[in-house]
């Protein structure tokens, strides 16, 4: 088998171009921002666009980064859950999450975390049927999703009472 | 409700955030998966393709040629033990001359690129003679022996009693599970880095470090010492991290290339690459009198443990201690046994052995009420095991035996709101199957079922159980060193609190877990940390204040029985020292360290008419749940489960919600869909496309009946562990509420559509109830 062909291409990832050199055409942007870009927020469980795990947002829409040839994305707006506390603190759904005892082993919680980012911005006060809805294209494997809809119950009446951002 | 017969501590019983969580939360927490290291290579496996096959040729030069590929490897570069297992190493590291399962690793490459690693797996070619698998664990029992170690993995009688009384009423019923997959969401993922004199670390997402480490020294020949195990963050384990996935393979290709090795398994690898829940049949016979006490109890078991032992024979003593469910029964005759197959190997999962057992005694026991025309709840409260009754196995159950309290709350929490389907519009969310389906409103019937359940907690059957643990005090400072495997459940959070506790202070850090310089903490499974681990940092803890204690005593100039310590202070008998131990012992200016080795009582082995002291503590567990049922199509919709358990203390409630919720959802998954289906050997759904676990539109909101706190004598705090028994009894109760939904006498977990619809169809069977499957 001869060599790949690798490909050089620059993706524009939480407000900043980041250079891909001598990526491989075959490669998903979860690859790419997890193996080449170092953001190992965005996670690695299925890999067949089930789990919602490696949740981005790009261009504003929430997608499975797994499923997204990275090379495809050149010119898009993405964000990883890296992206979403710039100042590297931890946002208001973040300590929810926390405080509500919705993280138990964590691998779904990044993903779980954009996307509820991704509701909470669309829809600010849900419904419990809206959050599970929301949240039904990440699987959890641990919880038993009581407690994580209870933290995006507390998020959404944080984010009403204009809280900002924990240290 | 809480049932407390147990007087609050200081730190213990609060919800500490977990030290992890926000690392998790903003993703910068390490999983197994996350590591990389400069220059590493990657890791891929080969595996069969055929359930049972001759390997006639291995041509590895295709894989070799391959640019960036740097090493493929053979059963002939084991250079140490070719074999690995954890109850025992029938299992090869590399398949030589035959394969017996399909995925059964036969070959490892490593390259420069993850995706070249695969393609270079794909160009090892290996040349089968297939054979003729062997894949129903009734015909492994005759047949030729798929290994050189016989078809049987193991076998267990129980007999008690007379074994020819009779009652006045028998039922008899076939029960059969399918074989579920723990389906953690953090595949298996490691990173082997050789140190360059022949030694090696490897970083992985395990349940038992140790035992990894023993496997791992065994067949690289590499001195024990040499081979360190780090912990490496674990995506959810459930049981199937506790047997080797790639740690041998990949240590090779580290040492054999002389660079770091990482390997990620995608997920089709992790359904093929460890192991599952075996799959039950089970033959059952009930007999009582006319009042409704059980005098005997029959059962035939028989499990599919696929081509390896794994941890078989523990899963087989447990379906046979726990056959005839939390009740008296004064004459039993079980005979349990597991079969090898060409099927996948199976071994630990949540609940192992009670989950299989629970489907057939509670449904047995609800056809026995229908029999006996007495409610059913009725009749497993006078059967219930109260404090002081002995098991089949003659053990004399000692300390809390809340079975009645957890079936009394169960069964009296009110039930959901029924549902005024005349006015809901097809598609609403809450009809069965969603609103993607076509579920007609006006054809949905509700249905409600209870089960109990119960288990051994840590590791039984004179097993040497035990947990090492060093706690170190300097400047006030803890620092708590465990090999305990954290694997989501909480284990972390709860090792601060008990050292809090202990020592009277907030600061404490606990070490990384591995091999590097402590004992054993023994694994991740069983329900077993809380109390092996956390009872080992609790002895540390108290040896440090015992031994701050007599250094105060000799600072201050007083007696050392002057001294006593009370709720982690040191305190004098005139009350002038009054201080907590941590800073007691920044006073002393002093370091201070122990090491304690935790053992639980011992056990005993059965003997072969299953008699014996098998266990040291037991839990039980109470689900009830509701079910709406759409009768045409067969959908589920489960409503709501309510739960009661006996979990001896609360250490932190918060964790115990989360245990209590995960378990439940496994068992309502089990219920309801999730089931690897294999036939001729091979898995046919080892996706997240095809093996559906629920996603929050399918799991129910849990209602918390009682948490009966009643201290377990001899263990830590008096706290159970808490990781097992909310997965007992959920599916058992699941399947009871669509039997009362449908009249189906529904015999299988998972129950599919077809089980529901088909027997309720004009022309079939309808009205007499039959569903599922009937013996072959």
């Amino acid at each position: 088998m001869s060599a790949p062909e690798l490909l050089s291409y620059r993706l524009w990832v939480n407000g900043h171009a980041r250079e891909v050199e001598g990526g491989r055409l075959e490669e998903s942007l979860l690859y790419v921002l997890r193996e080449r870009l170092g953001l190992t927020g965005t996670k690695n469980a299925c890999e067949e666009g089930e789990c919602g795990s490696c949740s981005v947002l790009v261009d504003g829409r929430l997608e499975c980064s797994c499923t997204i040839l990275a090379a495809s994305a050149v010119g898009r707006d993405i964000v990883t859950l890296e992206g979403l506390s710039p100042g590297g603190g931890a946002t208001a759904l973040q300590l929810a999450f926390v405080e509500a005892g919705a993280v138990q082993c964590g691998f779904c919680t990044p993903g779980l975390v954009v996307a509820v980012t991704d509701l909470l911005a669309r829809v600010p006060e849900p419904t419990d049927d809206e959050i599970r809805e929301a949240i039904s294209g990440n699987l959890c494997r641990c919880t038993g999703y009581g407690r994580i809809v209870e933290a995006v119950r507390r998020a959404a009446r944080a984010q009403a009472a204009g809280m900002r951002t924990a240290p | 409700m809480i049932v407390t017969k147990a007087p609050p501590l200081p730190r213990l019983g609060k919800s500490l955030r977990r030290p992890d969580g926000m690392a998790k939360a903003r993703g910068v927490f390490k999983f197994s998966s996350d590591l990389d290291e400069p220059g590493m290579l990657w890791g891929h496996l080969v595996r069969s393709p055929h359930p049972a096959a001759r390997i006639a040729e291995i041509d590895i030069s295709p894989a070799r040629a391959m640019a960036g590929a740097a090493a493929v490897l053979l059963a002939g570069d084991v250079p140490g033990r070719p074999t690995y297992g954890l109850n025992y190493p029938d299992q090869p590291v590399f398949a030589s001359d035959e394969v017996r399962h399909v995925g059964e690793v036969v070959a490892a490459v490593a390259a420069d690129h993850p995706l070249t690693a695969r393609r270079a797996a794909e160009a090892v070619a290996v040349r089968y003679e297939v054979g003729e698998p062997v894949t129903d664990p009734e015909v492994a029992l005759r047949a030729a022996p798929v290994h050189p170690l016989g078809n049987v993995l193991a076998e267990q009688r129980v007999v008690r009693g007379d074994v020819a009384a009779e009652g006045d009423v028998v039922v008899e019923g076939y029960y059969e599970t399918g074989m579920q997959d723990q389906a953690f969401l953090g595949t298996e993922a490691a990173l082997a880095v050789p140190d360059g004199q022949g030694g090696i670390d490897i970083y992985v997402a395990t349940q038992w470090l140790h035992i990894d480490q023993d496997q791992i020294s065994a067949s690289l020949g590499v001195p024990h010492d040499q081979v360190r195990v780090h912990l490496a963050g674990v995506g959810g384990s459930f049981g199937a991290r506790e047997d080797l996935s790639m740690q041998i393979p990949l240590c090779l290709l580290a040492l054999r290339t002389g660079r770091a090795v990482k390997m990620v398994f995608g997920r089709e690898e992790s359904f093929l690459g460890h192991v599952h829940r075996h799959p039950a049949r089970m033959w059952y016979r009930h007999s009582a009198d006319r009042s409704g006490r059980l005098v005997k109890v029959e059962a035939r078991i028989l499990l599919d443990g696929g081509a390896y032992l794994s941890s078989s024979p523990a899963v087989l003593s447990n379906v046979a201690c726990f056959a005839a469910g939390p009740y008296r029964v004064p004459n039993a005759f079980v005979e349990a046994t597991c079969a090898r197959t060409n099927n996948p190997p199976c071994g630990a999962m949540r609940g192992f052995g009670s989950v299989q057992v629970c489907v057939a005694h509670e449904a047995q026991m609800d056809r026995l009420a229908a029999a006996l025309g007495m409610d059913p709840i009725e009749l497993r409260r006078r059967n219930a095991l109260r404090p002081g009754d002995d098991l089949v196995t003659g053990q004399v159950l000692e300390g809390a035996v809340p079975v009645i309290e957890l079936l009394e709350a169960c069964s009296s929490a009110p039930l959901p709101p029924e549902r005024h389907w005349e006015t809901t519009e097809p598609g609403d969310l809450a009809l069965p199957g969603g609103s993607g389906r076509a579920a007609e409103p006006l054809r949905v019937r509700r249905g409600v079922g209870v089960a109990l359940g119960f288990k051994n907690i840590m590791f039984s059957c004179a097993f040497d159980d035990y947990s090492v643990a060093r706690c170190r005090l300097e400047g006030g400072r803890v620092t708590i060193t465990t090999a305990a495997a954290e694997v989501g459940q909480g284990l972390v959070t709860l090792l601060h609190q008990i050292a809090g506790e202990v020592l009277g202070t907030d600061e404490v850090v606990l070490a990384e877990a591995s091999t590097v310089g402590i004992g054993s903490a023994g694994s991740t499974s069983a329900s077993r940390q809380s109390v092996m681990t956390g009872g080992a940092v609790q002895a540390a803890c108290q040896a440090v204040a015992d031994a701050v204690l007599a250094a105060t005593a000799a600072r201050v100039g007083v007696p050392r029985a002057s001294l006593q310590l009370a709720g982690g202070r040191v305190v004098s008998d005139d009350g002038c020292v009054d201080v907590p131990v941590a800073e007691a012992g920044a006073l002393c200016g002093e370091c201070f360290e122990e090491t304690v080795t935790y053992q639980h009582a011992a056990t005993a082995e059965l003997d072969e008419k299953g008699q014996g002291d098998a266990h040291v503590a037991f839990v039980f567990s109470a689900h009830r749940a509701v079910v709406d049922v759409d009768v045409d199509l067969g959908l589920v919709k489960v409503v709501e489960m309510t739960t009661a358990q006996d979990v001896g203390r609360v250490l932190n409630p918060l964790q115990l919600v989360g245990q209590i919720e995960g378990g439940t959802s496994q068992g309502v998954g089990f219920a309801v869909m999730e089931e690897l289906i294999v036939e001729h050997g091979r898995v046919r759904n080892p996706s997240f496309t095809d093996y559906a676990i629920p996603t929050a539109l399918d799991m129910p909101p849990v209602r918390i009946a009682a948490l009966v706190q009643e201290p377990q004598p001899g263990l830590p705090f008096g706290a159970k562990g808490a990781g097992e028994p909310p997965a007992i009894s959920s599916t058992a109760a699941v399947l009871a509420a669509v039997r009362d939904a449908t009249g189906v006498a529904v015999n299988r977990a998972p129950v599919h559509p077809p089980d529901i619809a088909l027997a309720l169809a004009p022309g079939t069977r309808a009205g007499q109830g039959d569903a599922g499957v009937t013996p072959s």
